[in-house]
């Protein structure tokens, strides 16, 4: 099999279709390097799992597997960042969220050094292996770190869009993927991506998804089904990045769909749920709001898609959210008999 | 600056000492008995072997020091000032509100300071790092690390051991204050480092071992950790005294972390005076 390529000027991935978000990642970091001689790689015994041994097989000299030793890797990664260079450090997203959080804080981001962490296997993707590999906190451990930017790209397109994006900001930025079976959202690299923008990916007027990652093609595929079956008219926002959030997008939802559903592949503790409903409640206005997500729980065994299924990820399992939500009504009124 | 004599730096060394007690006088309190086991290494390294230059503390080239054992920070501050990275009004100001200098040095404020450290075990796994750094730059400066031995209790230190040795870090020098006291006693009865020297031996580090508070023996091991054709990284064991120059400090675990009163102070200056 011939290998798969990006090409173009910057970078152009035309096969995502078939390449998994971690692919994708190290291939465009292969590329940004070949004109950014300050990229380096950073992984601990992950070179391949996570896909960053692409730039490595390529850039040896800028490529440090620290062994299994997630401490040291977000350590060395600060040193190198100290004398000048741009790590990419490249783990699980359990270990880069727990296993090195103290130090992705304290000598990263304190530091405030530009460190790009690329956290995969995040959520329940890996689910098969058990909660001990999967992620459900990583949101609210990185965005509680001062300086932090955390990105939860939709899928490899908009991963490759985020790798390239991140080299302009200064500091620190958490890009969490997942193991690279999620099928993509993007149809093709041609979409605009900010980071800190929400994208609008579907229109409507009864209720509003607000979600990330996995989440936004189940929403969409959700929200033609509700469209289809029940009439409801949802709209979906790709809310890729999660610190900083982008208020606007939200409280326009807010006031023109007076619903809001978030739906993330993480705990509903902390994670893209309460950045929206702390944007919501900062703004004094009202809505009907749920959270979708892992219920302060840690995740059964499974295969990812029976996973997301059984956690009310999946397309129906969002639909049969939004159709309860459709059923509670904003009260604008005073009367709180009804709701304590 | 021209690199300074063992009489010199003997001279030096004493006035860091007489200024760890004023500022910790200043500050309030401070971890004075690791400060003062550290005076002779912080001396001998910031007026004889770090290459570095105070009018531009961003100097691509420098060389790189990390005070791993962060809460030092009383005694490396105050040597960063003698070293003129500041004047000496600013140390008036130490621990107190919006003072560019806390307990643990704030790389983004603390001018000289290269890394942000106070969580211990922290430092060597950024030196790692900075070495790493210098290979890829193709710069050929050193990176120090200083450590205090309770901080070795620190698993993250052993992952950067290896990583080092791995890669061959001869850029890369471990000093370790060996005062031999952590905050509950000392170390051996707290949690026994012993044989210190063959753990870093067996993770492949070349080992010097000499008296920190002799100049010429540590300047003469220093010069050896400088030169270093052994292909590998150099660690350096210097044996020291907690509160090291005050004699109702040495080696008593409670000189640790504290405050002095003005006779205390006078006491401790008289002390250092008399060395």
């Amino acid at each position: 099999m011939a290998e798969k390529t990006i090409t173009g000027t910057s970078w152009n991935v035309y096969d995502a279709n078939t390449m998994s978000a971690r692919e994708i990642y190290g291939r465009v970091m292969r590329e940004l390097a070949k004109t950014n001689d300050k990229i380096v790689g950073v992984t601990a015994d992950l070179e391949k799992s996570t896909n960053i041994g692409i730039f490595g097989k390529d850039f040896p000299d800028r490529m440090f597997n620290v062994g299994i030793a997630e401490q040291n890797l977000f350590g060395v990664a600060a040193g190198l960042a100290k004398v000048g260079l741009i790590p990419f450090a490249s783990t699980f997203a359990v270990f880069a969220a727990l296993r090195g959080a103290e130090q992705v804080r304290t000598d990263i981001c304190y530091q405030n050094l530009p460190v790009k962490i690329i956290g995969t296997h995040g959520g329940i993707s890996f689910g098969q292996a058990g909660s001990t590999h999967h992620c459900t906190e990583d949101i609210a451990i990185m965005k509680s770190f001062p300086n932090m930017t955390v990105i939860v790209p939709a899928d490899g397109f908009e991963t490759g869009k985020a790798v390239e994006a991140c080299l302009d900001i200064p500091g620190p930025v958490y890009i969490r993927v997942g193991r690279g079976f999620e099928p993509p959202f993007h149809k093709d690299h041609n979409f605009d991506f900010e980071i800190g923008k929400g994208q609008l990916v579907k229109d409507g007027t009864d209720v509003t998804i607000i979600t990330c990652g996995i989440g936004v093609l189940q929403s969409v595929n959700a929200a033609k089904e509700l469209q289809e079956v029940d009439g409801i008219s949802v709209r979906v926002i790709n809310i890729h990045t999660i610190k900083p959030i982008d208020k606007e997008i939200i409280l326009k939802a807010v006031k023109e769909t007076r619903r809001i559903v978030t739906v993330e592949e993480h705990s509903i503790i902390g994670g893209l749920g309460d950045s929206v409903a702390a944007v919501i409640a900062e703004s004094g206005k009202g809505c009907a709001f749920t959270k979708l997500g892992l219920n302060d729980e840690f995740a059964v065994v499974g295969y990812p898609e029976d996973l997301y299924a059984h956690y009310k990820l999946d397309s129906s399992g969002i639909a049969d959210s939004i159709r309860a939500i459709m059923g509670k009504e904003f009260e604008a009124d005073e009367d709180w008999s009804d709701e304590v | 600056m021209s690199k300074l004599s063992i009489d010199e730096l003997k001279a030096k060394a004493k006035e860091l000492r007489t200024l760890i007690i004023d500022t910790t006088v200043w500050a309030g309190s401070g971890h004075y008995g690791g400060a003062l086991s550290s005076a002779d290494i912080l001396t001998a390294l910031y007026f004889r072997f770090l290459n570095i230059d105070p009018a531009n503390p961003d100097w691509d080239d420098r060389d790189r020091f990390i005070l791993s054992k962060g809460h030092s920070g009383i005694g490396f501050i105050p040597c960063l000032h003698l070293r003129g990275y500041f004047p000496v009004d600013e140390l008036k100001n130490f621990n107190h509100f919006m003072s560019p200098f806390g307990m643990h040095p704030d790389c983004k404020k603390v001018k000289g300071c290269d890394a942000s450290t106070g969580s211990l075990g922290h430092g060597l796994p950024m030196g790692v790092g900075m070495a790493l750094g210098a290979k890829v730059l193709k710069k050929d400066f050193k990176t120090v690390v200083l450590l205090g031995d309770g901080e070795c209790n620190e698993g993250s230190n052993y992952e950067a051991m290896m990583a080092a040795s791995h890669y061959k870090l001869t850029n890369l020098i471990a000093i370790v204050d060996r005062n031999g006291f952590m905050i509950d006693g000392p170390t051996e009865t707290v949690m026994g480092l012993e044989p210190f020297a063959d753990k870093w031996e067996a993770f492949g580090w070349t080992v010097y071992e000499c008296d920190g508070h002799n100049m010429q023996e540590l300047c003469d091991t220093l010069d050896k950790a400088w030169a270093n054709d052994t292909g590998k990284p150099v660690a350096i064991i210097a044996k020291t005294v907690k509160g090291k120059g005050v004699s109702f400090l040495e080696g008593d675990v409670r000189s640790h972390y504290g405050a002095f009163d003005s006779a205390q102070a006078e006491q401790a200056k008289q002390d250092i005076a008399n060395m």
